[in-house]
């Protein structure tokens, strides 16, 4: 095994550790830390897969963005402390765990029984700035798609987030 | 040489399957949403080793455009969950009966 790949099992590791106690926590904001330590150890996962700027990107707008925005509304919130539900193992957890470990078994027996997927990947790097021209040149008209995505979730956003009360004397104006 | 592309893909499979499992087993919505954020993420992970195994960097593209579904997801789930929070004072998914007659 050579360096990189020790690194990528240790990052692994971390990751489906980190991953397998977010979903266990009770408390929201726990599962959200421990999903920012996976999203940190993912990072570098990206990075050996050759791909350095979407390893910022997972920092900068998972850990970054979008965990910051799950903390601000948990706290927004004030939600009562989590209480301890009997009976919830069997009703819930031991579908989901079921069905899971079937998928996994397949998966897991496809994918390695897979000769073509056994070959070791080759080191490589795709530079910010051959990405970005690959991106901008060939994928011009979906980035324009996204921007519109984010400005509808935008807009929804909004929309949702407002107060009620004012809705109905606006309706009886016009 | 890193690794063998199925030991990335088998990584990939058991991230989604673990967020998978975390989205079916929970009632409250907050930890339901973060079962998705995994599941997209796994997904993204399945990408980027696809975009190494043959070399091309179409798959680093796509998890760009995945970033921005999330994002977008994580925006309006976030906004409906305080909506519904407004309504219920809830935030389980089981107290979601506004509908039922």
């Amino acid at each position: 095994m050579t360096t990189l790949g020790a690194i990528f099992y240790v990052l692994a590791g971390i990751t489906l550790t980190a991953t397998a106690l977010a979903i266990t926590r009770r408390q929201p904001v726990h599962a959200v830390i421990y999903l920012i330590v996976s999203f940190f150890s993912l990072a570098p996962i990206f990075y050996l897969l050759g791909a350095p700027f979407l390893a910022l990107l997972e920092i900068i707008i998972y850990a970054g963005a979008i965990m910051v925005l799950f903390l601000f509304i948990i706290m927004m919130l004030r939600l009562p402390p989590a209480g301890q539900a009997p009976g919830r193992f069997a009703r819930q957890w031991l579908p989901a765990l079921i069905l899971a470990s079937i998928s996994l078994a397949i998966t897991v027996w496809i994918f390695l029984s897979d000769p073509a997927g056994q070959a070791p990947l080759a080191p490589a790097l795709a530079s910010p700035l051959a990405f970005g021209r690959f991106l901008f040149k060939t994928y011009w008209y979906p980035v324009e798609l996204a921007s519109v995505l984010l400005l509808a979730a935008l807009v929804g956003a909004l929309y949702l987030g407002r107060r009620d009360p004012p809705a109905d004397q606006e309706g009886e104006k016009t | 040489m890193i690794v063998p592309y199925s030991h990335v893909l088998v990584l990939a499979g058991v991230l989604f399957l673990m967020g998978a499992a975390g989205a079916i087993a929970r009632r409250n919505v907050f930890l339901i949403l973060i079962g998705v954020e995994i599941m997209l993420n796994a997904a993204g992970l399945a990408l980027v080793g696809a975009s190494l195994h043959w070399g091309r960097p179409d798959g680093q593209a796509f998890v760009i455009f995945i970033m921005a579904v999330a994002a977008a997801e994580v925006a309006v789930g976030l906004a409906l969950i305080v909506h519904c929070h407004r309504r219920t004072g809830s935030v389980n998914a089981d107290d979601y009966r506004l509908l039922k007659g």
